[in-house]
């Protein structure tokens, strides 16, 4: 991870957002990441998400783990505080951020060695406490960073650079994260930019633990004939049930979608999901039938991706602990501090 | 066997209750002592219990000390053997002329008594039986029965046992008076067949004063509430696990908005240590205050997280109640073992601040005062508490808060401040003091961010594997952690009546046996000036002292002199000079200990010189 300044100037006739800013003011650093990694598709698709929904940059935390997709956080939003934890631990530490301060935007980028082997305990627990948060897996299969080595969410069966077939069962992270109570759960493709930023949208305006597996293959160590997360494998195992818009504000739905082929879904901040059905069986409010629709396609070797679940009615981790409205971090010693008159009276109760 | 005459003592003797855990014996045992307190005697009690929660032998010592001496004393002058399994080694603790009170419901064999102690028979379960018949019942009120008994035994004033029970029970009526009544039961069945009073008695006295009772998990979760804490991540461990339920109901009373009733903080059971520390740190990195409670096995995974908070600058506190280890060790006996574990965790070159409260009054002002700390100096801070303090009722002065003082909430780059054109670096020295400013995140749309990372980087935030960068930081460091030195508590010295050469240092729960041993060693011809450490860094007083004497003890208890090694090693002090006095067998330190070690080692420096010897 090498410090590179990106240069400033842009063009004047640069589009703005509904804030002002230009799709400038979402990078960060130029990225040291192999060219062509996935990764880097990512990173565009968030720019793009954060751009179009026009959020003042510095109201969003960026936390990761430890990896190459951890780094990403560097290469996008500039303006926002970021911090590239410890392995396996953004999680608890995007918690902690969160339980702090309610008021920012929360996004937690991990991988799936950080996600779904060392950090596997960590990604569970804060899908289980319905922390708000979009939590992204960069998911390509493998240890990008150490060179080669799988990871728990290869598939059986698939190889390795040097021609180590995987015996190992895969983990799969949006099956987990579903039956953990995750209300809102996508897998998408990084080399399918359409698909990921309305769904990276979608997530960032949904209140409660959202989660995004992106397959995202790594050009060094896992792109060659025999691994199931390739571009080609997955261009050719994608399964994708839906196609999403989001619509913020007074957007009108498109008038382009053929009639009953379109689902809206309005979450509780109002946006508006608009989901075009590709699978008219699909029905995205299911989760045990998600659970379900997802064991049976990945049998056939299909790998299901779209918004494959959502409760626009979610509830966070700050209404469970009935917190208060105002963040914590900006409490004063008035709102906090109980003060000697009633420290006087616990002394006299303790004698 | 020398016929032995009866204990004689008022107000000083210690009286061990053996029960056997989950019978409900913790409730009257308490009463018990805080009975005591009502006579203006001091009590200082300890439990002693195993890592179980039903069925297995506990015991909870009372010490009555009219001289106020709260440490451990050691032997027992009344067993009140309430447990069959531990019965054999129950009287064998007794001391000669001491006095064994038992349920007498059953004949026990001779051969199960002594010659030389004074054995008291009550037949607790056939009073009972004859009164309750619901078998909770039956086993809640034996308890309740036998501290009548007690009553009349040690002439203890019913009343004020009455008006306890009274202010247990306010409001739940009928709970009050069959608790009284089973009070009365014991204590009349006592009066009516025993002689009363016994040798050992309770007399009124006035030595209580204004002090309170308190536990130290608790009085440091009082402090963290007091301190602004609003976040807390934990998981169960013993025994610091009461740290998190005590901040729990505190905040319950304290810490709800008036009209929303909505809570100003949260709390996380975590999925275990690495959660906890990591919610810690990503709540104070985002500018709340934040903490966990933990014991050793937690410290030890919790260090990868304590590096980066050392590495990265983040605020942390970390109440870590000590317990015997290695491993899982003995988690229910106390020791003060993590002092080396504690001051340099994680790895590659760290050191960390920690707090070292003697009781819970302490624990109380140091919790509150580790908030500050932490985010004056971005680091951990460490309040290192052990059972012996932690999950003991404690006697200490009330706790005291100052309505003018406001938090420290160190050096925090504002929007106002970076709107004014401030050079943010977020690892820049710019008052000398190494202390660098931060900014929260979401503070400005274009100015102060950065990016936090374990992996080194420039004085602006900036990714670098320079070595001179790297360098540069570390070095940082090392002064921010002098600054340190002059923010912790300093160390508080007393002198012995009559100038010496001799010296001894301790710190924590050793405190009140150190006092009392003072006087025993005094009273055997040693003086000894005394300094009780109360943080890391040592303040440069602790090498002072230590050169103005020939010898300092150091006791602690742990096996490996932990204290004494961060001594030698951070003061480059000559090990010869610093005598481990060491106690580790997870009881705590008494004074007799301590009188015997230092009295031993005293007495082994005056042998009479060899010249001498010949002439």
């Amino acid at each position: 991870m090498t410090y590179i300044a990106k240069p400033k100037f842009h063009h004047p006739g640069l589009k703005k957002n509904e804030l002002g800013y230009t799709h400038r003011d979402y990078e960060g650093k130029i990225s040291t990441l192999c060219a062509g990694c996935g990764h880097d598709s990512i990173t565009a698709s968030i720019i793009e998400a954060c751009y179009e929904l026009s959020i003042e940059p510095h109201r969003v935390a960026k936390i990761s783990g430890i990896g190459c997709s951890s780094k990403t956080p560097d290469y996008f939003l500039g303006n926002s505080h970021g911090f590239n934890s410890v392995h396996g631990r953004m999680p608890s530490v995007l918690t902690g951020a969160n339980l702090a301060n309610r008021d920012l935007i929360y996004l937690g980028v991990s991988g799936d060695g950080d996600s779904a082997s060392i950090g596997f305990g960590q990604f569970a627990h804060s899908i289980r406490r319905a922390v708000n948060m979009t939590y992204i897996v960069e998911n390509n299969g493998v240890y990008g960073l150490t060179k080669g080595q799988f990871s728990a969410t290869a598939d059986r069966g698939s190889k390795s650079k040097k021609g180590v077939t995987n015996t190992d069962n895969a983990i799969d992270l949006v099956a987990i994260a579903l039956q953990l109570g995750a209300t809102f759960v996508a897998r998408s493709f990084s080399g399918d930019k359409t698909q990921l930023v309305p769904l990276i949208a979608a997530a960032i305006r949904h209140k409660g633990a959202s989660f995004i597996d992106v397959i995202s293959p790594c050009i060094a160590f896992n792109n060659h004939a025999g691994s199931t997360k390739s571009f080609d494998y997955v261009r050719e195992h994608n399964d994708a049930v839906n196609r999403l818009d989001v619509l913020v504000g007074r957007d009108p739905i498109s008038v382009d979608y053929a009639p009953g082929t379109v689902q809206v879904v309005e979450q509780h901040d109002g946006s508006r999901l608009a989901l075009r059905k590709l699978d008219a069986d699909y029905d995205p409010h299911d989760r045990l039938g998600a659970m379900t629709f997802l064991q049976k396609h990945a049998a056939k070797g299909q790998i299901v991706t779209g918004l494959l679940y959502v409760d626009p009615e979610a509830e966070d981790l700050h209404t469970h602990l009935d917190t208060v409205e105002t963040p914590l971090n900006t409490l004063d010693e008035q709102a906090l501090c109980p003060g000697s008159a009633v420290l006087d009276k616990i002394n006299a109760s303790l004698r | 066997m020398s016929v032995q005459s009866p204990i004689s003592s008022v107000n000083d003797f210690v009286v061990r209750f053996a029960n056997v855990n989950g019978s409900g014996s913790a409730s009257a045992n308490e009463l018990f002592a805080r009975s005591i307190l009502r006579h203006g005697v001091p009590v200082s009690p300890r439990n002693i219990f195993p890592s179980n929660i039903q069925g297995l032998p506990t015991w909870y010592e009372v010490r009555v000390t009219e001289d106020g001496h709260l440490g451990a004393r050691g032997a027992v002058d009344m067993m009140v053997a309430m447990n069959p399994q531990t019965w054999d080694k129950d009287v064998a603790s007794i001391q000669p002329g001491g006095y064994l009170f038992y349920d007498s419901t059953k004949p026990m064999p001779t051969s199960k008594f002594r010659e030389d102690i004074t054995v008291i028979g009550v037949p607790l379960t056939a009073i009972t039986n004859s009164t309750y018949t619901d078998p909770r019942q039956r086993q809640l009120f034996k308890n309740i029965i036998y501290l009548g008994a007690l009553c009349a035994l040690l002439d203890l004033d019913p009343k004020l046992v009455e008006q306890l029970i009274g202010e247990q029970y306010k409001g739940k009526e009928k709970l009050l008076s069959s608790n009284v009544h089973a009070l009365h039961l014991g204590r009349d069945w006592a009066l009516q067949n025993l002689k009363c009073p016994i040798g050992l008695r309770v007399k009124k006295s006035d030595k209580v004063g204004d002090r309170i009772f308190i536990e130290g998990n608790s009085a440091a979760a009082l402090g963290a509430v007091y301190g602004g804490a609003t976040v807390c991540a934990w998981y169960p461990i013993t025994p610091s696990s009461s740290v998190a339920e005590a901040f729990t109901s505190h905040c319950k009373k304290y810490r709800h908005d008036p009209e929303t009733g909505k809570a100003k903080y949260a709390i996380v059971q975590g999925e275990d240590e690495l959660a906890s520390i990591g919610i810690v740190i990503g709540a104070s990195w985002n500018g709340a205050r934040a903490f966990t409670a933990t014991s050793g096995p937690g410290i030890s995974l919790m260090t990868e997280f304590i590096g980066l908070s050392y590495f990265a600058e983040i605020p942390a506190v970390i109440m870590n109640i000590q317990r015997a280890g290695p491993s899982t060790g003995m988690p229910t006996r106390t020791q003060q073992c993590d002092v080396i574990a504690c001051a340099y965790a994680s790895h590659g070159d760290t050191k960390h601040v920690l707090l070292f409260p003697e009781d819970p009054a302490e624990a109380f002002e140091f919790a509150a005062a580790a908030f500050d700390l932490a985010e004056r100096l971005q680091t951990t801070i460490f309040l290192m508490l052990d059972l012996d303090i932690g999950m003991n009722h404690r006697l200490c002065r009330p706790l005291k808060w100052d309505d003018a003082k406001q938090y420290d909430r160190g050096k925090v780059m504002t929007a106002e401040m970076l709107e004014e054109g401030r050079d943010f670096g977020r690892y820049l020295d710019v008052d000398g003091d190494g202390i660098p400013y931060r900014t929260y995140p979401g503070t400005h749309p274009t100015k102060g961010s950065y990016f936090t990372r374990g992996t080194s980087r420039d004085r602006y935030a900036r990714y670098s594997e320079e070595g001179a960068v790297y360098a540069d930081n570390m070095q940082r460091l090392v002064r921010k952690f002098e600054t340190a030195q002059d923010m912790v508590p300093r160390p508080l010295q007393a002198n012995a009546a009559k100038p010496t050469k001799y010296g001894v240092l301790y710190f924590g729960s050793t405190s009140p046996a150190m006092d009392e041993a003072i006087g025993i060693l005094e009273a055997r011809g040693h003086q000894l000036d005394r300094m009780r450490i109360r943080a890391f860094p040592f303040h440069s007083s602790v090498a002072s002292f230590i050169a103005d004497h020939d010898f300092v003890y150091v006791v602690e208890q742990n096996r490996d002199a932990q204290l004494r090694q961060l001594i030698v090693n951070e003061n480059g002090i000559d090990p010869v000079r610093l005598v481990p006095i060491l106690h580790y067998d997870g009881t705590p330190i008494t004074a007799r200990f301590i009188a015997n070690a230092i009295g031993d080692h005293q007495d082994h420096l005056k042998v009479t010189p060899l010249r001498k010897a010949v002439t």
